[in-house]
């Protein structure tokens, strides 16, 4: 069982890892300047990942009550 | 079935700062945009099913483990009674195993639909698991829910509570994969937007001798003004978001009462559910229901530090003297203002804003800290001085330098994306491209989730290595009860048959009844209390025995 469990992160971890190719953090005062500059990098890149027919998405997306 | 001795004693944790036994419990959205009709509960016991199949659990140990009710108490009301079952809301009633059968999903949904959607051929199907890291991931009504194990400090809370949006993200994975199975997406958010809310809960546990009057008190005016550090932002204003535009809480909107029994109609800003999961004459579970799921690190780690900072404030009589005139208008005026400006009047006259309420709590805090010592440095509990520099360095830029705050607050993040949306393409907040960049900055996927897209330029900071994360996949926190719980299920978990909170079930050959072993104490069970004996056993009968103190069961 102990090794099973172990499995499976390993494999997720992978996954991640290929989705986003990490840059170590950045210190906070740097991450302040990047978030006032490459707007609109950001947004074309944004633009790509979006699901297409936003108004059809975003209203399909109904939820039964939760707490 | 045998009640057991608890393991040996553990400690306690230091008093006066950032230092609780706590948790989080996170509801996910779901959806499946190929299958928009298929059924909400259907579909959340397949994400528990799918991570099942990840685990293998089920394949090795012939079933996951089956959560144990016995001490769940719902309707235990901390004010000092208890509901009613007759007068209680059916939603309340989370003491009942939600055993989906075929027969309880026809009747709350309709056969057809069931039949639509296709069942497990056995017609039941799995709502819940005990985790090896000591986490619950169970079906809450039509919503999958990871309960992460306990923790003691708020960056063990933020490591177990993203180790669930791995959990989640597995369980997507695995379904996308299944050609028989429409794709699935879970949000961490908390509203649909069209009128439902759901939730993201905290639970600290509390002595049980502060009066619980001390804590409405002492709560309300801070649980009012934390949204403007901790809230996830949310396009439209009202609970259907008939009103255009942008507010900073997914959930405040959803709060009509002060104090209540309730989590899922009436919300309270105050929630009186008294299950302490623990020895009940010692202990409170303060069950807060208002927090926003959070995805930026720095918001959640806010959230569980200063929100436990408060609590030791109150315990110690020294929360700040200020009472919030009607205090449900005021938590929305709070969220409906992002430029931080709307002055709340208070009982005594004084109008102060949402960030002079936190900087009262940060003062009387960081004084509770000097005093005993835990807020040092160096000499410290470690926690605390951490929790005190970000409070006050967050509230200073969400005062004078909100691109700053940007980059920790998750509000303002999604802001920033929405605003870059409106200038570049003139959008209104009632587009829907500006409601799909917030239902979408929630998406857990990495690829598809807009805050991890952030992350990944790193817009947003990082309180923990990924890393770290993904070892609190498998690894328990090895400072609570959670560590005997989870060990317990990755050492044995063919012989466990069931869990909770405060307790493991052992079906063991040769034993002739269930073992249930007591973990009432939370901070017994741990690494350094039982460590060495799961190194020692591989097999749970000589481990149990060890354990209850009998004589080794006759071979099987």
């Amino acid at each position: 069982m102990a090794g099973q469990e172990q499995q499976q992160p390993q494999s997720r971890d992978s996954q991640v890892e290929e989705d986003i190719p990490e840059a170590p953090p950045a210190p906070p005062e740097a991450q302040a300047s990047a978030s006032t500059e490459g707007v609109d990098d950001l947004l074309d890149e944004i633009d790509g990942v979006l699901e297409s027919n936003a108004e059809e998405f975003v209203r399909a997306f109904v939820q039964k009550g939760g707490q | 079935m045998t009640a057991a001795p608890e393991p040996a004693a553990g400690g306690t944790l230091p008093a006066g700062g950032a230092m609780r036994v706590m948790g989080a419990e996170t509801e996910y959205g779901i959806h499946a945009p190929s299958a928009p009709s298929a059924n909400a509960t259907m579909m959340s016991a397949r994400v528990v099913q799918a991570y099942a199949q990840v685990t293998r659990q089920r394949a090795a140990g012939g079933a996951e483990t089956r959560w144990d009710y016995t001490d769940e108490e719902p309707l235990h009301d901390a004010r000092g009674w208890t509901v009613d079952r007759s007068s209680a809301h059916p939603s309340q009633l989370t003491d009942q195993p939600p055993v989906l059968d075929a027969e309880a999903v026809a009747l709350a949904y309709g056969r057809e639909e069931l039949e639509l959607d296709g069942q497990d051929e056995s017609g039941t199907l799995l709502m819940n698991m005990v985790l090896g890291n000591g986490a619950r991931l169970y079906v809450d009504h039509a919503h999958p829910e990871y309960s992460s194990p306990e923790v003691t400090n708020p960056r063990d809370a933020v490591k177990w509570d993203a180790a669930g949006d791995l959990v989640a993200l597995a369980a997507v994975r695995r379904l996308a994969a299944d050609p028989d199975l429409p794709p699935v997406n879970l949000y961490k958010n908390n509203t649909d937007n069209k009128s439902v809310s759901y939730g993201s809960h905290e639970n600290y546990l509390m002595p049980r001798s502060v009066p619980f009057g001390d804590i409405v008190r002492g709560l309300t005016p801070f649980f009012v003004s934390r949204q403007i550090m901790c809230g996830s932002g949310r396009v439209g204003i009202g609970q259907d978001s008939s009103t255009p535009g942008y507010q900073i809480s997914q959930r405040a909107d959803f709060f009509e009462a002060e104090v209540g029994l309730e989590t899922t109609i009436r919300r309270p800003i105050i929630n009186t559910r008294d299950e302490p999961h623990a020895t009940a004459d010692k202990y409170r579970r303060l069950h807060v229901i208002i927090g926003d799921a959070n995805l930026s690190q720095v918001s959640n780690y806010l959230k569980f530090g200063t929100t436990a900072m408060v609590l030791s404030l109150i315990e110690a009589g020294l929360a700040p003297k200020v009472e919030v005139f009607e205090p449900v208008a005021a938590l929305q005026a709070v969220s409906h203002d992002t430029t931080l400006t709307a002055r709340l009047r208070l009982l005594d006259g004084r109008r102060v804003t949402a960030l002079d309420l936190q900087w009262m709590y940060h003062e009387a805090a960081a004084k509770l800290a000097q005093d005993t010592g835990v807020g040092d440095k160096v000499d410290g509990d470690g926690h605390t001085h951490d929790v005190l520099e970000r409070w006050a360095a967050v509230l200073t830029q969400l005062d004078n330098d909100r691109a700053a705050a940007a980059s920790s607050v998750e509000w303002l993040a999604k802001l920033s994306l929405l605003d870059g949306y409106r200038e570049r393409d003139g959008l209104e907040w009632n587009d829907a491209r500006l409601g799909l960049v917030d239902l979408q900055w929630a998406d857990i996927r990495p690829e598809k989730g807009l805050y991890y897209r952030f992350l990944a330029r790193n817009r947003m900071q990082r309180i923990l290595e990924d890393a770290a994360i993904a070892a609190a996949v498998s690894e328990p926190p090895a400072d609570t009860r959670a560590f005997f719980r989870g060990r317990c299920i990755s050492s044995f978990g063919k012989d466990v048959v069931g869990a909770s909170w405060d307790s493991v079930i052992f079906d063991v050959p040769g034993y002739g009844r269930l073992q249930r072993v007591p973990t009432r104490e939370p901070l017994r069970g741990t690494k350094a209390l039982t460590g060495a004996l799961f190194e020692s056993y591989r097999e749970a009968g000589p481990f149990l025995a060890e354990l209850l103190g009998h004589n080794a069961p006759p071979a099987a």
